[in-house]
């Protein structure tokens, strides 16, 4: 899994932010973390736990929400929210269609961080 | 200093450098009018004879150069490099998948003005490849009988990230419960653009329809 190189790139953007900002300690980050997504929050936080030790990130708690998965349909272009299990037989609520886009549901989006 | 918690806005997205990495890899590669195919895949379902099954097929037409992305082991480019196909082993060193600097690094090592086609054999994992774009034009995945037809419900990125589904070894339909309709319309739910082949790497059947495929979509982008 993936878990080490995600959790890297997150401690290097947080630093990457923090420096020249006057920051003494990152406290808390805000995280979106898409539905699809195979990564479970518990092992983001004890990944990040290990590598930002010594740094101004250590003990930074990770809040993670999940973006949901959000499909737009080919036929008449309306969007709506999709569950991951219902993924492989979801339609259109609209028209019953089957031809679907896509929309959001994956990455890991870094919103903000608070900062001492 | 105040000791008030303050917030900082971030708003970045941690795959952003990989994503630009991958964009300047399209970009070369449009340049010297090369095609990347990255092929992914579970262990075992046979990237590597579909590899070889493609480039005897397609040879005469092509010039193909392989990038074998291995944990670590160089059997496959071995294999590759024996039927005198140029081929660079790109050692993961323990990463579950190829990143696009990994990709940038292996295509240095080959030489883009004699190649038409490269191959990515990405690391044999259904999970960890689909989050990583790798510079490549277009996503294959492969899926062996002897997996199931349910992997689509289990890996649901995988297939939602592919341009076209290989459902490899069909000579072992009939020998599982693996139903090919069922398979298609979950798949299709996921992803109703992929284009999905049924193929025997090992007996050649139903390879033709996947090399018109390839053929067309690479005489398309490079011509």
């Amino acid at each position: 899994m993936h878990e080490l190189q995600v959790t890297e790139r997150i401690l290097s953007v947080v630093l990457k932010h923090a420096t020249g900002q006057n920051v003494s300690r990152i406290v808390r980050i805000h995280l979106r973390v898409g539905e699809l997504s195979d990564l479970e929050d518990e092992w983001i936080q004890h990944y990040f736990d290990y590598l930002s030790r010594g740094t101004m990130a250590e003990n930074a708690k990770l809040a993670i929400t999940r973006t949901p998965i959000v499909a737009r349909c080919d036929t008449c272009a309306c969007s709506f929210e999709v569950k991951r299990d219902a993924l492989g037989d979801a339609t259109c609520p609209q028209c019953a269609e089957r031809r679907l886009e896509l929309v959001s549901g994956s990455g890991y989006f870094i919103e903000n961080m608070e900062v001492l | 200093m105040s000791d008030a918690v303050r917030l900082i806005e971030v708003k970045e997205e941690i795959h952003a450098d990989n994503d630009r990495v991958a964009r300047e890899i399209r970009a070369r590669l449009a340049e010297k009018r090369a095609f990347l195919l990255n092929l992914m895949s579970s262990p075992g379902s046979g990237k590597t004879q579909t590899i070889l099954k493609t480039i005897e097929v397609l040879g005469e037409k092509f010039r193909f150069g392989v990038l074998e992305a291995d944990i670590d082991s160089k059997v496959d480019a071995e294999l590759i490099a024996a039927r005198g196909i140029s081929a660079v082993q790109l050692r993961t060193g323990g990463f579950c998948h190829l990143d696009a600097s990994m990709v940038a690094k292996g295509l240095a090592a080959l030489d883009l003005d004699a190649l038409d086609v490269v191959i990515i054999e990405n690391v044999g994992n259904l999970v960890c490849p689909a989050e990583f774009d790798t510079g490549a034009n277009r996503n294959v995945m492969i899926l062996s009988v002897p997996e199931g037809d349910d992997k689509p419900l289990k890996y649901p990125l995988m297939f939602t990230v592919s341009d076209v589904l290989l459902v490899n070894k069909i000579d072992y339909l009939g020998l599982s419960d693996f139903d090919p309709v069922r398979l298609r319309q979950r798949v299709l739910g996921l992803n109703p653009r992929i284009q999905i082949f049924e193929i025997s790497a090992k007996t050649g059947r139903g390879v033709d329809a996947w090399t018109d495929w390839l053929s067309a979509e690479v005489s398309r982008l490079v011509g």
